[in-house]
């Protein structure tokens, strides 16, 4: 398989998403790959609220079968989530448990008046019932193949695959 | 009784080398203790938030075991515990069964069979909180975690843990650090627990500063250097490092009087000016206001006492949670 163009896809989301943003609108990214990824929207959307970034690793349902998650960062949200719209910034949206762990997160910081979500790439294999709102590419990659999110010194995005 | 080979090399450690209880810092390979702060750095936060609880321990209990009494250690953890929505059960034992003579591993079997998870143990005597593990491991309860919450004169880890964590959070680099442990070493759980940790994680210069009566015999051992003379300990040290005057646990004449112990051990404005202008002054509470540290000092704006409290509450977070989670 191909693999696909993330600099291309995140041109692609920008569009999809300038017509539904406005200057209430927050992006709130996904360590580590969603973060990149808002960053670079806000500067290509022009958005003026401060990107906020979540570290899902508190919330996430796998703990109790394999422990804590090495190197959980700090999620920090630097607006005021009570009434905010905020979309949700990943790269890759897979099973949808990450997306739910992130939602948990954040309605510990308040009650946000709506919630968005915004992935590069839809790689199927849902295991709930969650969708994006906004997505530049949908796939089918079977279950032993991850695209990972990578960022050059420059700050150019691209896929890897990685095998299980 | 048969033990599992592993429980004997380190019973903290399973066999892929994870945290299963914390007994002490000693035997702690460097990594897991930087973990552990790595860990506690986004617990911090958790407290500023509107809900300050995540959801890690949902379901779980956590049973404060108090042998001895301690009212900010059992506070700090319980808040820990539900902080991380965990069931808390504060169980102040000097009061209840062991009065009625009920002993410890008994009492332990009947916290067991209420479907306990994780026991945080606090006893006088050294090495009771291993004997809960081991027993627990040789009955096949390993699951159920032991956290030490200090044990007689032995160990005091997540005292220590949270003074790196504090260390590390104004400091940043301990390559380059002197450090200065002041006061009653001889029976203070807490310095040992200190000079591990500080030693493991590369502090080039650890000293102890105490009158000679109160300094155990062979602590050089422990890769310290030892100053009898305060004065001459604190020059140009970057972290000062004070202990409890443990009167309740002094014996004979180990001391002339709080007042002499002040005007020799006492950390005062003009002792404190012989350290770098920029040192830390720590001390793990409570504090002995006018015997161990003058009040100007620790009102001071060197003074990272108060912040000391709020830290320990995320680094036995990130304990609990490291323990709590899957795995065997």
């Amino acid at each position: 398989m191909k693999l696909p163009e993330a600099e291309q896809l995140l041109a692609q989301l920008t569009e999809q998403m300038r017509p539904q943003v406005s200057a209430q609108t927050a992006l709130l990214g996904i360590h580590t790959g969603g973060v990149w990824l808002a960053e670079r929207l806000h500067a290509n959307l022009a958005l003026s609220i401060p990107i906020g970034a979540i570290d899902v690793a508190f919330y996430r349902d796998d703990y109790h079968q394999r422990g804590l998650h090495g190197n959980a960062r700090s999620s920090q949200i630097p607006f005021a989530v009570d009434g905010a719209r905020v979309i949700i910034v990943d790269d890759v949206l897979y099973t949808g448990r990450t997306i739910r762990a992130a939602m948990n997160e954040l309605f510990d910081h308040g009650r946000p008046s709506s919630v968005q979500l915004a992935v590069l790439v839809d790689r199927g294999g849902r295991e709930l019932p969650i969708a994006a709102d906004f997505c530049a590419h949908a796939t089918t990659l079977p279950a032993a193949q991850m695209l990972a999110l990578e960022r050059s010194e420059a700050g150019t995005l691209s896929f890897r695959m990685v095998e299980k | 009784m048969n033990q599992p080979l592993s429980f004997q090399r380190n019973p903290q450690l399973n066999s892929n080398g994870e945290l299963q209880h914390l007994l002490s810092i000693d035997g702690l390979p460097r990594e897991i203790i930087e973990r552990i702060l790595d860990t506690a750095a986004p617990f911090t936060l958790v407290a500023e938030r509107e809900v300050k609880k995540v959801p890690l321990l949902r379901g779980k209990s956590v049973f404060n075991l108090f042998f001895e009494n301690s009212t900010r250690t059992r506070t700090t953890f319980e808040i820990a515990a539900k902080r991380l929505s965990a069931d808390v059960i504060n169980l102040n034992i000097n009061t209840s069964s062991a009065a009625k003579g009920e002993t410890l591993l008994d009492t332990v079997d009947n916290l067991a069979a209420m479907q306990a998870d994780m026991f945080v143990v606090r006893h006088a005597a050294s090495g009771a909180p291993y004997l809960i593990a081991q027993h627990l491991a040789a009955t096949g309860r390993k699951h159920i975690r032991v956290v030490n919450a200090g044990d007689g004169r032995h160990a005091h880890p997540t005292q220590g843990l949270l003074d790196m964590y504090t260390i590390r959070h104004y400091k940043k680099d301990f390559s380059q650090l002197t450090i200065a442990i002041v006061g009653d070493v001889l029976h203070s759980r807490v310095a040992r627990s200190q000079i591990h940790g500080l030693t493991t994680l590369g502090v080039p210069e650890v000293r102890v500063i105490a009158p000679r009566t109160l300094v155990p015999t062979g602590v050089e051992r422990m890769g310290v250097r030892v100053f009898n003379d305060m004065r001459e300990g604190l020059r140009g040290v970057d972290v000062v490092m004070m202990l409890r005057l443990q009167n309740e646990r002094m014996q004979g004449a180990l001391l002339p009087s709080p007042q002499e112990y002040f005007k020799s051990y006492g950390l005062t404005p003009e002792k404190l000016a012989l350290a770098k202008p920029n040192a830390i002054v720590m001390h793990p509470g409570p504090m002995n206001r006018g015997v161990e540290i003058d009040s100007s000092v620790a009102d001071g704006a060197q003074a990272v006492i108060l912040p000391q409290v709020s830290f320990g509450i995320a680094v036995r977070m990130a304990v609990m949670a490291m323990l709590g989670g899957g795995g065997q």
